[in-house]
C-alpha cells in the first residue's frame, strides 16, 4: 500500500455520498440505510465507495464490508437493468425452481450471482419470496412470475429484452 | 457491589450481582469450557460451548453472557448439557482440517483440549467443508482461515482493543469466514503487524510467519557467524514456555539455552534499548531546547509506527527518528561488532528474538539495511525460540544461569523496562533530567507512568528547562484516542510515549500464549503479572541509567563519537512513510465526530 493522502479527486459519487449522510446522519446506527440509500444512487457498492464510507462515518471498512456481505439486498459489483431473482425456497425448490434457474443460466449465458455482457440482465437466487402458493416463483424488477415451468424463460427475457 | 446467592450444582454461593453464571462457577470451582468466549475482550455467547441448566429457563443458556440473579440455580454437567456440548464440538470438527498432528497448535489449541474434555472419540458428521487458500501476504502474520472457528476473538481484539479493524466476519451461514475485506490478503491491508490476534486465536487460523527454520540453517552454517539479541521482553515470559509461573525473570537461563543452540555470541537487545535513550533522549533535548517539533513520540514500537503511517501521516514528523532499539542493534551487529572483533561483516547473521509479530515486518523494511543487506537477518518470537529449544532438548528450567557477552551483552535497569508500558518514558526521563538539570533524578522509579490505564500523564519539572509534561499510551485504541487529543490541540505535550500492545511489549504478540482458562484464573491482567519480572530486573541492576552503561560510553568513544552524530544519523535513524489506510483512492471525505 502507498500513500493516497488528498491525491483523488472528488466526482460526483461522493458528492452524492456526502448529501445522503448529510441527510441521514452519520452515527453507526444509519449504516445500514446509508448503505441502501448509496447503492440506490449509485448502482452498486465498490470498494472505493465502502472506503470513502468507512472514512465519513468513522467505521472499519472490515465493519462496512461485514455488513455488504451479509445482507443479500447489497452488491458490491455492477448489476444489469433488470435483476432476475429465482426464488430457491424450499417449496419453489422441490417444485422445479433449478431448473427454471439452470435454463436462465442457458439462455442468458451466465452463471447465478453474474451479469450478462450487455449489462441488461443480473441473475440472483434469493430466499423464500413468501408466495410459496406460486411456487415456483420468480422476481424480475419488483414484478412476480409464479407457477411457472422451463418453457415459461425464453419468454420471460423477451418481455425485459 | 450486591452481592446474591446463587447454587451451582446444589452448592450454594454468594458473588456480586453483576457476576456472570461462568465466573459465579468459576467460584464455586467448576470450570465451565469456554470457546469463543476471552475475559474482557470477547463475550457474545456464539460458540454455544458453555452451555448449562438454569432452572426455570427455557432451553440450555449460554453461561458466559448470563447474568446471576438472586436464588438462581444452575446444573454445568447434567447428561443434556454434557450430550449438547459434545455436539458443538462434533459440529465444528466435521469443518475443520484435522491436520492436529501438523498442526502448529497441536497439544496447544483450546479446540484440540476441548475435543479430549468433552469426549469426542470420533466425528459423525460428515459433509461439505470451507476451503481457504493460506495467506502468506503478510511477512508477520500466516492466516490459514480453513482452521478457523468463527470465534471470533481476533476480531474482537482488531477491533476494539486495536482499534485497527483489518479483521472483519464476512459472508453468512457456511460461507462464513474471517479476514480483512475485499479479498486482500493480511499483508496488503492496513494491518499493523501486532499480532494479537494471534495471541487470542484459540486454534491454528493464525499464526507467526516462521523464522525459526533459517535460524536453524544458520546456526549450522560453519561460515556464519551467528549473533543473537534478547528483548527486554522476553526474559519475562519465556519461562512460561517450560512451565514456570508466568512473571518469573529468566535472563540467565534463557542465554545459557542460546549459548547450547549455537549462537557465536548471546548479546542482549537491552544494550541497544540504553544506545536508543542516548538517541532519542538527546533528539528530545535538541527538540525542546532548539524549538523543533513538539510533541516527540516514540518510535520504538513497529506496530505503533504502521499504525501510524496508515491512520496518522499527519504525526509522522513527531516520530522520533531514532530506529527501534531492535534495528540499533541490528545496524551495529554489522559494523561496529566486526570492526572491533576483526571479523568480516559478510559473515556475520544477526538474530533478534522478540516479543513481537511486527517486528519480523520491520527487519525487512527496505530503509533497514545497508547495500541490500538487512540489519535484523531473523526474528524470532518468544514462542519460536520455546520451540527451537525444546527441539535442541535443552532441559531449559535446570540451565544454569549465565551472562551476555561484552560488549553488546550489557545493559541498564532502564533498559530493561522498555518492556512494558511506560518503561520508555521512564527510561529517557532518567538521562534527560540528568542531562539537561545536570544533577541526579530524586526518585528514578516514575510512579505516574507505571501501571495499566490506557492513557497516562505526568508533568516534570527539570531544572534548566522548566515544565515537561509527557503522555504514555498503550495498545493502538489507546494510541489513537491520544493522537486524537494531540491532533485537536485538545492535549499538548513534550514527549509521548506509544507501545502498540496492550501492557507493553510484555503483552506482545509474541509472547506464550495465555489461554480463554488462564486468563480467567488470574486475578490480573496477565501483563500486570509479567510486568513484575521486568521491575525486579531493574531493581536488582546497579547501574540503571542508559547514559552510566560503559559499553555505550565504549561506542561512542570508540566508534559513533556522540548522539546525533553524522555516524549515528546514518546507522541508527531512519524515516516514514505515509501508506495511506485503504487499497483504492477516496477523495477525502469529513468524518463523523469522534464518539
Amino acid at each position: 500500500m502507498s500513500c493516497k493522502c488528498g491525491s483523488a479527486v472528488k466526482d460526483e459519487r461522493f458528492v452524492k455520498i456526502d448529501q445522503i449522510l448529510e441527510q441521514n446522519g452519520r452515527d453507526e446506527s444509519f449504516l445500514i440505510q446509508n448503505l441502501e440509500q448509496i447503492q440506490t444512487a449509485l448502482g452498486y457498492l465498490p470498494e472505493d465507495v465502502q472506503s470513502y464510507l468507512a472514512e465519513a462515518m468513522d467505521i472499519p471498512l472490515s465493519k462496512i464490508y461485514g455488513v455488504v456481505t451479509f445482507y443479500s439486498l447489497f452488491t458490491t459489483e455492477p448489476i444489469g437493468k433488470h435483476k432476475i431473482s429465482i426464488c430457491l425456497g424450499t417449496a419453489c425448490y422441490v417444485k422445479g425452481a433449478g431448473d427454471i434457474l439452470a435454463e436462465f443460466e442457458r439462455q442468458l449465458d451466465v452463471k447465478v450471482g453474474e451479469t450478462t455482457k450487455d449489462g441488461k440482465f443480473t441473475l440472483q437466487a434469493c430466499r423464500c419470496l413468501g408466495a410459496c402458493g406460486l411456487a415456483p416463483v420468480l422476481n424480475v424488477n419488483g414484478k412476480v412470475f409464479g407457477r411457472l415451468t422451463a418453457d415459461d424463460v425464453a419468454g420471460i427475457i423477451g418481455q425485459f429484452e | 457491589m450486591e452481592m446474591v446467592t446463587v447454587y451451582i450444582d446444589g452448592v450454594e454461593i454468594k458473588v456480586p450481582s453483576d457476576y456472570t453464571v461462568l465466573k459465579a462457577a468459576r467460584k464455586a470451582g467448576i470450570k465451565i469450557p469456554t470457546l469463543c468466549y476471552l475475559k474482557d475482550i470477547n463475550q457474545i455467547g456464539a460458540c454455544r460451548v458453555c452451555l448449562v441448566e438454569i432452572e426455570k429457563a427455557r432451553g440450555l443458556q449460554a453461561s458466559c453472557v448470563y447474568p446471576v440473579s438472586e436464588g438462581l440455580k444452575v446444573y454445568t454437567h447434567t447428561p443434556k448439557v454434557l450430550a449438547a456440548r459434545k455436539s458443538v464440538i462434533e459440529l465444528l470438527l466435521s469443518n475443520h482440517p484435522q491436520e492436529c498432528l501438523t498442526c502448529s497448535r497441536s497439544t496447544n489449541c483450546e479446540l484440540q483440549s476441548l475435543a479430549k474434555e468433552m469426549g469426542v472419540s470420533d466425528i459423525p458428521y460428515t459433509g461439505e467443508r470451507t476451503i481457504h487458500d493460506l495467506d502468506l501476504s503478510s511477512a508477520s502474520i500466516v492466516r490459514d482461515a480453513s482452521k478457523c472457528i468463527l470465534c471470533r476473538r481476533c476480531v474482537s481484539v482488531c477491533n476494539q482493543v486495536q482499534q485497527v479493524g483489518v479483521l472483519g466476519l464476512i459472508d453468512r451461514g457456511f460461507e462464513a469466514t474471517v479476514g480483512p475485506s475485499f479479498g486482500h490478503g493480511i499483508g496488503e491491508v492496513n494491518c499493523t503487524n501486532c499480532g494479537q490476534c494471534i495471541n487470542v486465536c484459540p486454534v491454528g487460523a493464525l499464526r507467526e510467519t516462521d523464522h525459526t527454520k533459517r535460524v536453524w540453517q544458520a546456526l549450522a552454517d560453519p561460515s556464519k557467524h551467528v549473533v543473537v539479541q534478547t528483548a527486554p521482553a522476553v526474559r519475562a515470559a519465556l519461562g512460561e514456555e517450560f512451565g514456570l509461573p508466568m512473571g518469573t525473570p529468566v535472563t540467565g537461563k534463557m542465554v545459557a539455552a542460546l549459548r547450547r543452540l549455537g549462537f557465536d555470541r548471546v548479546f542482549d537487545t537491552d544494550f541497544s534499548a540504553d544506545l536508543t535513550i542516548m538517541e532519542e533522549g538527546n533528539e528530545v533535548i535538541d527538540r525542546l531546547v532548539n524549538g523543533g517539533k513538539l510533541p516527540v513520540i516514540t518510535s520504538c514500537s513497529p506496530g505503533w509506527i504502521k499504525f501510524c503511517e496508515h491512520t496518522y501521516p499527519e504525526l509522522l514528523d513527531n516520530l522520533s527518528t531514532a530506529k527501534s532499539p531492535q534495528q540499533m542493534f541490528g545496524a551495529l551487529a554489522k559494523t561496529y561488532y566486526p570492526e572491533i572483533e576483526g571479523i568480516d561483516p559478510k559473515s556475520i547473521y544477526s538474530v533478534s528474538v522478540m516479543p513481537c509479530t511486527a517486528k519480523k515486518y520491520e527487519c525487512q523494511r527496505p530503509e533497514m539495511a545497508q547495500d541490500g543487506i538487512p540489519d535484523v537477518d531473523a526474528v524470532l518470537t518468544t514462542r519460536e525460540l520455546g520451540a527451537m529449544i525444546r527441539r535442541a532438548g535443552i532441559d531449559f528450567v535446570n540451565l544454569p544461569d549465565e551472562v551476555a557477552d561484552a560488549p553488546m551483552g550489557l545493559g541498564t535497569g532502564a533498559a530493561d523496562i522498555f518492556g512494558v508500558t511506560g518503561g520508555v518514558m521512564e527510561a529517557a526521563i532518567r538521562t534527560v533530567y540528568e542531562v539537561v538539570a545536570g544533577k541526579p533524578l530524586p526518585n528514578l522509579e516514575l510512579e505516574p507512568v507505571r501501571g495499566m490505564e490506557g492513557i497516562k500523564e505526568a508533568t516534570l519539572d527539570i531544572p534548566n528547562y522548566g515544565e515537561v509534561r509527557v503522555a504514555v499510551a498503550h495498545g493502538l485504541a489507546n494510541a489513537g484516542k491520544l493522537m486524537d487529543a494531540v491532533k485537536s490541540g485538545k492535549k499538548q505535550y513534550h514527549f509521548i510515549e506509544v507501545m502498540g500492545c496492550p501492557g507493553g511489549c510484555v503483552g506482545g504478540g509474541g509472547q506464550p500464549l495465555v489461554t480463554s482458562g488462564q486468563r480467567l484464573d488470574l486475578d490480573e491482567e496477565y501483563q500486570v503479572v509479567r510486568r513484575k519480572a521486568i521491575y525486579a530486573e531493574d531493581r536488582g541492576k546497579t547501574l540503571r541509567k542508559s547514559h552510566d552503561n560503559p559499553a555505550i560510553k565504549e561506542v561512542y568513544e570508540k566508534f559513533l563519537g556522540k548522539p546525533l552524530s553524522e555516524k549515528s544519523h546514518h546507522l541508527l535513524h531512519t524515516h516514514y512513510t505515509c501508506r495511506g489506510k485503504y487499497n483504492v483512492e477516496i477523495p477525502e471525505a469529513q468524518a463523523a465526530a469522534k464518539k
